[in-house]
Order: structure tokens, then sequence, then C-alpha cells
């Protein structure tokens, strides 16, 4: 008892990854060998979120951030920081600042960020309940069962206008209010952590972060809508987060605050996990049932919507895991304290996932009505390489491609749908002027027709459309008329389709036929890529004047395209190239073009 | 080793009877007792899909719908070394399918194949959310973050050499 410094160590997949265990168990080993396990503890917590510069390592209560730590580093750090109390300059975020700002104030990372739903991430060991319980964990369920009726809850979710933040923003009072009109009986609560966006990790890093403020939130619910059984559907390629949600289970479990008669309360909950499969569509509410029902994850047409008949016939309440962080922070500060926070039209706050050409990727938390300029340009600290910003994409295969000129869009429900995108779960993915839109648009197609379920005929013969003239206009063999049957295409998948993967599946060419139409015509009619990365579309050329003629490309062609004596300008036939790339990577001088 | 992939007929071990004894009277079974039955075999062995049709009385067909619905569920047995390159997003924009080009080129092999001495299979795989190391790859549970075309012979002889 009694420790005078904290030693936090990121236990994240991606810190994880870069060696974070093995510096977890050096700083351990160094803080005993040292003789100082009673002063010093070590703690592994979740997700930090600047996973651009990982490890982290923050040591409190000084509040000094270090980055980019290796196990080879642990000695110094408790020798010089902890014994000596000096600062180890090298390994803080800017090695310039010394000892004036070493913490997070002095990082723009951190600066425009407000947490919520993070609150607990970085900070606890996710594995100990009783760090849970000392940040005022399942202080709200206790509220909630002592001192509010089922209604009472119900209509506090919905005046703090909390909404799904699974994608569709759905006011989530609303819906629990639904379900629990339904006459009593079984019902259902469901968490759907089954994050299948590329290029997202928020539900993961709050679920290994913070795995009981998922349970908590879920048993909240459960009361308020009259449900005895909880299902977490958690994708099976998180077996971390698995890891920590079995053991919070137990943990809560053995202390009467999941089970039977919780807190003595007379109101029982259990909560099991089902494992996803790795089907994108199964994020959509009706497949998500089918799958835990173990069948297919093929969606069913609505209504019935799941509030009156969800699993196994069931009332059943879906929410992310986004959405219930939120719950017992609204619960105990009330709604009034969270409708303060964010737009007019959307309350709280967005964790995204900030990745692609962006210098600080990683997991932030901002309020809504945050611009995507403060995002990406504070927050992210711009464009890696000093490259031009090109275009944003938030939502995933199901959202859309921002342009520039939208830069300054607060970001709420409303505004990201007003653009042509939509807020979805949160991955944030910045492009710069070296990567080619309709190659995006393809990638996304690709995802989407791949994870189409094939029951609707609109998305699974749509998507295959899409993609077949994406591959056309990429390979330099599309026309004008293509660019018009793909606006037809889109807009008959999104109104045709059973669910939502088909309904948004044609965002990404709609918004960027819409802001990005003349880099289609190039492709189009000047078979150019300006950002060079439809390859079919390239042609190399040597530079005369710059070459030296040492042979070098000619050595690495891989086809022999390349000819010319030793001294003297080699030449590219363009006939026989095949557009590889390896005489442009390697040549020395720089006379290669590609254009 | 190399002579697993003609290894006698698979059959389920006293633990996985177990466990689909456990699960037979839940609903909804079938996809966690086929997580069970991958992670004992690295896949879903042909007879074993018998042998749970049987112990949960559901038809094969039932079964076969199931495993090829789900990413996740395999039929053929990976390579004793399993490659698995990231294609989420931002691992895209960051090189992930030159990786891929150049992992085919020097295993021999297409996607989701294994080599013909058993030793490696490569598969494109969706997020593995290690954006912030893009571009990963994984073997065998190792992460490999921003990993470039250069340095993938020296992480394939690292693991061939190892059996």
């Amino acid at each position: 008892m009694g420790y005078k410094q904290y030693i936090l160590t990121c236990g994240g997949t991606a810190c994880d990854s870069n060696r974070g265990i093995e510096l977890f168990n050096a700083l351990k080993k160094a803080v005993s060998d040292n003789g100082l396990e009673d002063s010093v503890q070590v703690v592994r917590t979740g997700c930090l979120g600047f996973c651009e510069k990982g490890p982290i390592v923050k040591i409190l209560p000084e509040d000094t951030f270090y980055v980019e730590v290796k196990p080879e580093d642990a000695e110094e750090i408790v020798k010089e920081h902890i014994i000596k109390g000096r600062t180890v300059d090298r390994l803080l975020y800017d090695k310039s600042q010394s000892k004036v700002h070493v913490g997070v104030e002095g990082i723009d990372f951190y600066q425009k960020q407000f947490r919520i739903v993070l609150r607990n991430c970085g900070v606890i060991d996710p594995d100990r309940i009783d760090e849970y319980i000392a940040r005022d964990g399942y202080k709200a369920l206790e509220k909630v069962l002592f001192e509010m009726t089922p209604q009472d809850v119900v209509d506090e979710i919905t005046k703090s206008g909390l909404r799904g933040r699974g994608g569709a923003g759905f006011p989530t009072g609303v819906k629990w209010g639904f379900a629990a009109k339904q006459p009593a009986g079984q019902k259902y609560m469901v968490c759907n952590a089954d994050e299948g966006d590329p290029g997202a990790y928020m539900d993961r890093s709050t679920l290994e972060g913070d795995p009981h403020s998922i349970l908590e939130a879920m048993t909240i619910a459960g009361y308020a809508i009259g449900a005895s059984k909880g299902f977490i559907y958690i994708r099976a390629e998180y077996p971390l987060a698995i890891k920590r949600l079995q053991n919070a289970i137990a943990q809560s479990t053995e202390l009467g605050l999941l089970g039977e008669d919780i807190l003595g309360s007379g109101f029982s909950f259990t909560i099991e996990l089902r494992f996803g499969a790795g089907a994108f569509v199964c994020g959509e509410e009706t497949a998500l049932l089918a799958s835990i029902e173990g069948k297919r994850g093929m969606p069913t047409p609505r209504p019935p919507f799941p509030a009156v008949k969800g699993l196994w016939g069931r009332p059943t309440v879906i929410n992310n895991v986004e959405t219930l962080a939120n719950i017992p922070v609204v619960i105990l500060k009330g709604a009034d304290w969270f409708n303060k926070i964010g737009t007019a039209t959307t309350k709280g706050t967005k964790v995204f996932a900030l990745t692609g050409k962006v210098n600080n990727s990683g997991l932030i938390e901002v309020p809504m009505g945050t611009t995507l300029r403060e995002i990406i340009f504070d927050v992210g600290g711009g464009i890696k390489g000093g490259k031009k910003f090109k275009a944003a994409q938030t939502g995933g295969p199901s959202g859309g491609i921002i342009p520039p000129q939208f830069l300054d869009t607060p970001i709420d429900y409303e505004s990201l749908g007003k653009i042509g995108s939509i807020m979805g779960s949160g991955g944030l993915i910045v492009m710069d002027e070296t990567d080619c839109i309709p190659d995006i648009a393809k990638f996304y197609l690709d995802f989407t027709v791949d994870e189409s379920c094939g029951k609707c005929a609109p998305c699974r013969i749509g998507g295959r459309k899409l993609l077949n003239y994406l591959d056309k206009i990429c390979s330099g063999d599309g026309t004008e008329e293509d660019l018009q049957r793909m606006l037809d295409i889109s807009d008959a998948m999104a109104r045709a389709s059973l669910c939502g993967l088909g309904q948004t599946a044609s965002n990404p060419v709609r918004s960027s036929l819409r802001y990005f139409l003349d880099e289609y015509k190039e492709h189009i009619h000047d078979h150019k890529c300006r950002a060079g990365k439809c390859k079919k579309l390239l042609n190399f050329t040597i530079d005369p004047e710059k070459c030296k003629g040492c042979t070098l490309c000619a050595r690495k062609c891989p086809v022999g395209a390349i000819t010319g004596t030793v001294k003297q300008p080699h030449v590219i036939d363009t006939a026989k190239c095949i557009k590889c790339g390896q005489c442009y990577d390697n040549c020395k001088f720089g006379a290669i073009s590609r254009g | 080793m190399s002579n697993e992939n003609t290894a006698a007929v698979q059959t389920l071990t006293p633990e996985l009877r177990a466990f689909i004894a456990e699960w037979k009277s839940k609903p909804g079974n079938l996809i966690m007792v086929l997580h069970q039955v991958q992670q004992h075999f690295g896949y879903i062995p042909r007879e074993v899909a018998f042998e749970v049709a049987d112990l949960l009385e559901i038809p094969l067909a039932k079964i076969y719908g199931v495993v090829t619905f789900y990413n996740f569920f395999k039929l053929q047995k990976p390579g004793r070394n399993k490659i698995q390159v990231c294609m989420g997003t931002a691992c895209y924009l960051k090189g992930g399918e030159d990786i891929i080009l150049e992992l085919e080129k020097q295993l021999g092999v297409g996607l989701n194949t294994v080599t013909p001495d058993g030793e490696f299979s490569v598969e494109a795989v969706r997020c593995l959310g290690c954006c912030g190391l893009a571009p990963v790859m994984v073997i065998n549970g190792e992460v490999f973050g921003k990993v470039v075309t250069g340095s993938l012979t020296g992480i394939l002889d690292k693991f061939r050499n190892n059996g």
C-alpha cells in the first residue's frame, strides 16, 4: 500500500506487438532489482492512444510521458527518473522541451481531446476490478438499481441525447424505450463488439482498456429494458479483448455486481460472450442476431425491429461498445451535463482511429463539433512527409471520401451526411497526394463485394458491377458512359438494398465521383494516374540528359525492356515494359520519370 | 513435420467432445463449437465436421453453410508458418499490397495457398488494429510493423530455419 510513484505502460495491441510485454517485464524487473517494489508500482494499462509513438510509458504523479520506449530503456528509467529524479530526455516526445513540458499537456496530440469513453484507458489496470471501482466504477449501476426506476433510466438516457455510435446514430434512449415497452418476459441486451471496418480499432481499445465499463453499462441497460441476459458479440480476431472481458466477467460475478440478485437489489443479469467469425455484414443488427443464433449472418428485413422481435424472436436491444461506454458517465454526471457537450444535434464525444498518411496515428476522442482540420492538423500533427492533404475518409467502406474544401466541417451525424459521408464507427483515414481516388474507391468496393452476403440482388450484383467499372477505369479502359452508369447503379443500390451494407456500399463511389470527377476523367481520357498508383496507366521514360549509362536499370529490369551501352543513355521499350517500377525505384540519378 | 498434410484422419479429442456436450443444449452453439474445433486443428477438417454434425444432431450442410460464410473458418490446413498480411485501409495505403506481391514472388504461391513443402501459407486479412504500425504482417501470432519489402527475405528465413 501507499505507492509513491506509478509507472504506466501501454498494454494495447499495437504497443504489445512492439515489444510492449517485454518492456513491462523489464520495468518490473528493474523496479525489483533496485528494491523499489514497495514504493513504485508498474501497471499495464489499456491503450494510451498515441500508437504512432508506442510503446508509451507514463510516470505518475509527475505525468512524464515517454515515447518509443524499448525494453533496454527500463533500467535507465528506473535508475535516472525514479531514483535520481532526473527526466530521461532522449525518450521524451519533444526532446527540446526537456523539463518544461514533459507531460501530456505539452503534447499537441492530447490538447484538443476530451475523454469520456476512454476515461479509464491508459489509466487503470484493466485486469483489476478494484481499480475500476476506485474510479467511480459500478457507482452508476448502484445509483440505477436503488434510486431510479427502469423508466427513469430510459428517460435520462433519452434526455442526454446520446446516439448510437455504431454509425447510424439512432437515439439510444428511444431504442431502449421501444424494448422496455414490450410485454415482460425474456428480453436480451446485446453488445455489438464486431468491429469490422478496415482501419478502425476504437472498440477493441475500449474493451481492452476498460472492460468493466461495458459490463456495467450492459447491466444498466438490462435493468432499463427488463432483460436478464446479455451477450457480447465480439470478433474472434481480438483475443486480448476476449481474455480481458472473460476476466472482468469472473471478477464482477464474484463481487455480486453481475449474476443473481445484484447488490441485493433483486435484479439479476448475466453476460455471455459469443464470437464473431469475420463477416463485416454482422455489424448489421439483424445479421448479428442470426450469427449469435449460430447461423449464417444474413440480414432480415425490418420491421420487425429487434427491439420488438430480436434474438430468438424476443425483444432485443443492440448497442455498440462506444455507445455503452458512455452510459455510466451519463448516469453519474446526468443528462444535463452530457448534452452540453457537442453540437445541436449530436451530443457527447466521438472516438476515432486516426490513421493513414498522418503524423500522429492513434486513438483519439474529441467533442462532437470538432472540425476535421483540428483533428487532422492539430491532433494528428498534419500530413506525413510534408505532403499535401488530399482527402479524408470516414465511415470505412460505408462512408464517403471528403475533399479539402470541407476540412472545416464540424463533425456530427448531420453535417457529415450533408457532404456525402457518414459518421460510421470511427475510422478516419487520411490520404495524401500519392493516393489515387479511383483506386481507393476500388479498394472499398472490393471489400464490400467480398463481404456482401448475397441475399439481395442490388447489393450482390450492383456491387460487382461497380467494381468492374472501377477496374476498367483504373486499367485505362474506362469510358465517359461508365461514369453515368456507375451513378445509376449506386443510386439503385442505395435505394433498394436490404440492409445497411448494400445501402451504403456505393458511398465511396458516389462521393468520389462528386468531388474528384476530374481524376476519374484523367484516367479515362488521358490514361493518366496523377498519384502514380494505377500501374497499368504508368509510362516509364528515361531522361537522356540525366542518364549516366550506369546499366543498373537494365540489369534490374525483369523483362529486358531496357537497352543501351555503358556510359550512354539507356532507353525503355514501352511495348515490353510491364510497369513494375524496378528501374524507377533503383535509379540513383533520378533519370527515370513515370507518368 | 512436413508430412503432416498427409497425416492420418483427424478426429475429435476427448476435450472437444466434452466441449460439444457442454454446449449442446445451448441455442446458437454451432459457431462457438466450430471456433473450438478450428483452434485445435488450425482448420475445420472434413471428417471432424461429420463428427460435429452427428454430435450436435444437425445436417452437415448447415455446418458447411456456416463455415463457408465466415472468413475466419478454413477448410484447408494452413502452412506450418501462417503469414497474415493486413489489408485494412491504413495498411493498404502504406503498401500492404506490395508486401503480398513480394511474398507471393518469394514463396512462389498465390494467396490462400500453402507452399508445397507445407512450410508457409499466405493470407490477406482484415484490419488487425495496429494501424499505427502500418503496414503490418503477422507470422504465427508475432506482429511485424512498418514492414518494407526489402526486409521480407530476412523475416522469412528466420521462420524457415526454426523447424
